[in-house]
């Protein structure tokens, strides 16, 4: 059955100049995407950043106002979405409330006139791979979340989709289901080989499960990148903050390699900072990039306000004597330096060559300034 | 205790009134001199008296099949349309409420009679040689009530409509559907207990509109209501009059339990507007 399953090819998805308004409201700009036959792809995003418009454009249920939808090279802006071979999950699953289980993952292949002996076997064999054959005659009402995700997903990929578009899929699970599920439904559509694309705004969600991740914001594409890369080297301000927690640090640039942090110590980045010298900069370190050191040259002061549990990991808080709450997180056996509230501690990031530079955004650097004075 | 008097206003204004009715139809002759089931045996042993009430259930039904039909495209346009259609569409759909049922059925006498607006517009293009009986006949009667009891079909049908999830439509599209088998197996069945609780309201408002049933369909057509009527004012029979009213009664509710039982054992999965 496995090998049967993995003829079956996803398409290859083209996005071309894309672009959306509704009304006088931009709702997406310039979207050139390419996404491979077979490939899992996160749309990531904060609410009102066009990737449910985005979805809808590929499933064809919004005609773009500008630019192309290709499907294996082929144009289908003017194919409807009823004759695309898209699998859609939703973010409620909209199974249908007055089916069973069985008929809903038959929904599809009945619109297709398929032969009842046809229907049956395929309903069986993807209700077998979703492990809900039990389930066949029990409505949707009375499956838990888990199950109705399951169904959803084999209703989907019942009709041999080139194409699965999944919209928020585990936003309405429990946090500890929500793991196992995306662990399975990642199997299950790399099993079929389809080409996958997931819309979340929950970036653990994109992280754990796509190849790579489409970061977008306002209607624009920000980064396209796999997901150690995202974290690791992000684009832009708004990345580092969007994709995990990270730790802003103003500055200057005194140096090619040099900046004078607000917060006190000046900071060899081992790199050329490719700015001027006395442009305003912003580092991002992430918490597990900073350590409690000694004091000595370098070493960023803080005075510690807060420790934090959270299982494997304790975080930090301390502030910065310019006002900028700095996190660290740290193994919790360490417990090297633990440092009680009030007290001063010196911090140290481990490695320079993970710090991010971005140019300060101009409102923040008169804001910056004005307080400075 | 603010029950009470509700209570006995319900007791003398419904349960008195009823219980006379009950003692009244029991009576053997309209002179009241002795009781018997003789007022029920007279109805169901006369083919007359039963044709008039199969007559006017039957105009029930139709009337409410023909509003259920009218009702769907109308709701189907309405949740599409943007807030200011809307509003103009229930305005719309409320003007019949709003205007007395008296001065409705007058306006449908103008406008169905010999020298009506349809057959004058017939005739002046040349498309009826002669002019139609649309007054005083059965379909002008399934006309005019369909118009007038609309508002309480597309009201309840819109209702389910509205509460109807966007994303099953969009599903059931993505599955592959056509808009025919969208309608026929996710919209109409999600929305049915809508439907036939707007069908069960039109199909008893329809066959009890007194009014509109005699001024449309005239003498010529005989139904419960004005039959009722008649044997009480005219013929002063009493004891049957009320017979026919508690027989009417009984097989109107009657058929709506019914309906309302059946339709909860086979729309499963669905929640009851």
């Amino acid at each position: 059955m496995e090998l049967a399953l993995s003829d079956v090819r996803g398409h290859s998805l083209d996005l071309k100049g894309i672009g959306h308004a509704f009304g006088a409201t931009v709702a997406l700009d310039e979207i050139n995407l390419t996404v491979a036959a077979g490939e899992l792809i996160a749309l990531l995003g904060p609410s009102g950043c066009g990737k449910t418009t985005m979805l809808q454009i590929i499933a064809g249920f919004l005609r773009p106002s500008r630019g192309e939808v290709r499907f294996d090279g082929a144009r289908v802006e003017h194919i409807p979405a009823n004759r695309r071979r898209i699998g859609m999950v939703f973010q409620n699953y909209a199974l249908f409330p007055h089916l069973s289980v069985f008929e809903n993952v038959a929904y599809g292949l009945r619109a297709r006139k398929r032969p009842n002996a046809e229907i049956a076997a395929k309903v069986e064999q993807m209700l077998g791979l979703a492990q809900m054959a039990t389930y066949a005659r029990r409505l949707p009402g009375e499956l838990s979340g888990g199950q109705q995700q399951r169904v959803a997903l084999a209703r989907a990929l019942a009709i041999d989709p080139g194409l699965v578009l999944l919209d928020e899929p585990f936003s309405a699970l429990d946090k500890n289901l929500r793991l196992d599920m995306q662990i399975e439904i990642k199997s299950l559509l790399k099993t079929f080989g389809v080409t996958s694309i997931i819309v979340t705004h929950d970036q653990e969600e994109a992280l754990s499960m796509a190849d790579r991740i489409v970061v977008l914001n306002k209607g624009r594409i920000e980064q396209i990148d796999s997901p150690d890369a995202l974290y690791d080297r992000p684009a832009s301000l708004f990345i580092s903050s969007f994709i995990g927690h990270t730790n802003l640090l103003r500055g200057t640039v005194t140096d090619a390699d040099r900046v004078q942090l607000d917060a006190g110590p000046e900071i060899d980045l081992g790199r050329s900072v490719q700015r001027r010298r006395g442009t305003p900069v912003t580092l991002s370190v992430r918490p597990e990039n900073i350590a409690f050191g000694a004091e000595r040259t370098g070493a960023i002061p803080v005075t510690i306000r807060a420790t934090v549990p959270l299982g494997a990991i304790s975080v930090t808080e301390g502030v910065t004597a310019s006002g900028e709450a700095v996190k660290i997180s740290q193994a919790r056996a360490a417990g090297t330096a633990r440092a009680r509230a009030g007290e001063t501690a010196w911090l140290a990031i481990s490695d320079v060559s993970r710090v991010s530079i971005f140019s300060t955004p101009v409102d923040d650097v008169s804001k910056h300034q004005q307080r400075s004075v | 205790m603010p029950v009470i008097p509700l209570a006995a206003l319900f007791f003398a204004a419904f349960v008195l009134p009823l219980a006379a009715l009950v003692l009244v139809s029991l009576f053997r002759d309209p002179q009241f001199s002795g009781l018997s089931l003789a007022q029920y045996l007279r109805f169901l042993s006369d083919p007359f008296s039963l044709k008039v009430l199969s007559d006017t259930l039957w105009l029930g039904a139709e009337v409410a099949l023909a509003t259920l039909i009218l009702a769907y495209p109308l709701a189907l346009v309405y949740v599409a349309s943007g807030p200011f259609m809307r509003t103009l569409i229930t305005f719309l759909i409320m003007l019949p409420l709003l205007t007395s049922t008296v001065v409705r059925t007058f306006a449908w006498i103008v406008i169905l009679g010999r020298d009506g607006i349809v057959n004058s517009a017939m005739l002046s293009l040349g498309l009826w040689q002669a002019p139609a009986r649309l007054l005083y006949s059965w379909e002008g009667m399934v006309l005019a009530l369909t118009q007038i009891q609309l508002p309480l079909m597309a009201l309840p049908v819109i209702n389910s409509l509205l509460r109807l999830d966007g994303n099953l439509t969009r599903a059931a599209e993505g599955l592959g559907a056509s808009r025919a088998r969208i309608f026929m197996t996710v919209i109409l069945p999600l929305t049915l207990p809508g439907a036939i609780a707007g069908w069960l309201l039109v199909f008893a408002a329809a066959a009890t509109a007194f009014i509109t049933q005699t001024l449309v369909g005239g003498g010529r057509i005989i139904l419960m209501p004005s039959y009722i009527y008649q044997q009480a004012v005219g013929v002063q029979d009493w004891p049957f009059s009320a017979a026919l009213s508690l027989i009417f009664t009984l097989a109107v509710t009657g058929i709506v339990f019914a309906i309302g039982a059946l339709s909860r054992r086979f729309v499963r999965g669905v929640d009851a507007a």
